[in-house]
């Protein structure tokens, strides 16, 4: 009986998080066992998690105002922080600690491919694109010197191709063609989107689809990508945030609930 | 020195450097001074903003070494987003620490710095000059062999300066200026305000960072940052940046925006800039 009761309490639970919840905790997991690097998330959600890592599991990671200075405590999203400044990270030193291998970013590319590679460029041929974006920004240097991971919150066949057009972030094929000085530091953790997580754990550190979030099918996420990833066996589910968790999302880091825009109900 | 003094020290086909960060700190009444100058064919070094694009716009941009283009607050440059996908500059992508390496590498007068940034990247493809240098010692590491990015002139803006070419930052981050400075054969330096150089001391010698030995010319351009940031002195002018951008992706727009802000001097700029906020706050 009080079993019976329980499940259907965690079901209710359950049915309370949203999917940004739940993508905010998959994002704060990448920097689970990082220790003491400059964890820089690009993104709201990304952002709200990296904050969740410190404020739970992982309190010695270095976060920054994303401008220029080192900042301790919890502080919502959208707002300056109020935290004492622990020390400066102006832009050349964010050189500085990734070429040292102390940090572990989380860029948002347009287009992912099998092997990792990232494109926060230009969509088309990099002569002439037919779109141009940012430019390569840091993404060659930090994949081949520190821990890389990835947010895209919209999960489609569009940004996740075979082959994306121009390689920023440099993933593991063309690491191990570029020889044994750019693989030695390079750690693609994972990606995080609005429907699942994916990592590298494979023999040739192909794709693999790590877990799916709730209400999400294997199915669909196969379909949403436009190259074969590796499946083994019974893909677990994103794990869900725990109540302590759901709190500092809800109430501390993110109260005006700046996740909704990046993932939509 | 006015803009227009500095400006004619440069020469068409040179390679200028232009220090702040995307639109942040940016030089820009030196740049709107060149725009109305008949300077072309320029290569342009930049971790770039409306600087960029505004050099763009104008045609005065042959080749561009950068490792972004972005307005911060808006993420894109409507300019440079044109400029590349017309083909009408040549694009050289560089990783942004690929960049910083290069810029000091030319200050220290040596022809390359080694690094890993750029290995199995399309910056290989983007640049088909890069080398590789194998390291010479035990591990025999193959790196990318960044080279020197000599500057003829380098032009950034700071808080600060006496007629010395002593300077003070007074924001959060110097950026990359000093070596900007020290890249370049002639650096000039635009400021809100010329002070005395007792003055500059108040903040300590953390923010005197770009020195007279690297700097060949000083003046004063109030609001000379406008619209990008120069914190604490002033903020980036937000909702004058989402009319550049809208006017840049409109012609007719454009045309009027040259007319309103661009065609004159730099005192017609800023007399334009405050009758604007005049305007915007009635």
């Amino acid at each position: 009986m009080s079993a019976t009761v329980g499940a259907v309490e965690a079901a209710a639970e359950a049915s309370s998080v949203t999917r940004a919840e739940v993508c905010v905790l998959a994002c704060a997991e990448a920097w689970r066992g990082d220790g003491e690097i400059f964890a820089s998330p690009i993104g709201t959600v990304p952002n709200i998690g990296a904050r969740l890592a410190r404020a739970t599991f992982e309190p010695d990671l270095l976060l920054s105002d994303g401008e220029a200075l080192f900042v301790a405590g919890t502080w919502p999203v959208g707002d300056a922080p109020d935290g004492p400044v622990e020390g400066g990270i102006w832009y050349r030193s964010v050189f500085d600690i990734g070429w040292a291998g102390k940090r572990h970013v989380m860029m948002g590319p347009v287009q992912i491919d099998r092997h990792g590679n990232a494109n926060i460029s230009a969509i088309g041929d990099l002569a002439r694109p037919t779109r141009q974006l940012l430019g390569v920004r840091g993404a060659p240097g930090n994949t081949v010197n520190h821990r890389t991971s990835y947010w895209l919150p919209r999960h489609t066949p569009r940004a996740f191709v075979p082959r994306v057009d121009i390689v920023a972030g440099v993933g593991y094929d063309r690491a191990a063609a570029a020889g044994p000085a750019a693989t030695r530091f390079m750690d693609l953790r994972r990606v995080v989107t609005n429907l699942a997580v994916l990592d590298f754990a494979t023999p040739d550190h192909s794709m693999r689809l790590a877990s799916v979030h709730p209400g999400v099918t294997v199915a669909d996420v196969v379909a949403s990508t436009g190259f074969d990833l590796v499946i083994d066996g019974n893909v677990p589910q994103t794990a869900l945030p725990s109540a302590e968790q759901l709190q500092l999302i809800r109430d501390v880091i993110d109260p005006r609930g700046l996740r909704r825009n990046e993932v939509p109900e | 020195m006015t803009e227009d003094q500095v400006v004619a020290e440069l020469r068409s086909g040179m390679t200028i450097g232009i220090g702040g960060w995307g639109s942040r700190r940016k030089p820009m009444a030196l740049i709107r001074a060149i725009l109305r100058s008949g300077l072309d064919d320029l290569t342009v070094v930049s971790y770039g903003g409306p600087d960029v694009g505004l050099l763009c716009a104008a045609g005065k941009v042959r080749r561009l070494i950068y490792g972004f283009v972005s307005l911060d607050s808006i993420p894109l440059e409507p300019h440079f987003q044109a400029a590349r996908q017309n083909g009408t500059i040549v694009a050289s992508e560089l990783d942004e620490g690929m960049l910083q390496w290069g810029l000091y590498a030319s200050g220290l007068r040596l022809p390359f710095l080694p690094t890993r940034a750029g290995l199995g990247s399309d910056v290989l493809q983007f640049n088909p000059e890069l080398r590789l240098v194998r390291s010479p010692y035990g591990d025999s590491e193959e790196l990318v062999a960044m080279p020197a990015l000599h500057l003829d002139a380098a032009l950034v803006h700071l808080n600060r300066a006496d007629t010395a070419g002593n300077t003070q930052y007074l924001g959060p981050d110097l950026y990359f200026d000093d070596l900007y400075c020290m890249a370049a054969d002639k650096a000039y330096v635009s400021c809100e305000r010329i002070v005395g150089t007792e003055e500059l001391a108040t903040g300590g010698p953390g923010r005197q960072r770009v020195q007279r030995w690297m700097v060949h010319g000083v003046i004063e351009t109030p609001n000379g940052a406008h619209f990008t940031s120069c914190v604490p002195d002033y903020d980036r002018d937000e909702a004058f940046q989402r009319d550049y951008v809208a006017a840049a992706k409109d012609p007719e727009l454009w045309a009027k925006f040259q007319a309103e802000y661009l065609d004159g001097d730099e005192q017609d700029y800023q007399a334009a800039v405050a009758r604007r906020a005049v305007e915007v706050s009635q």
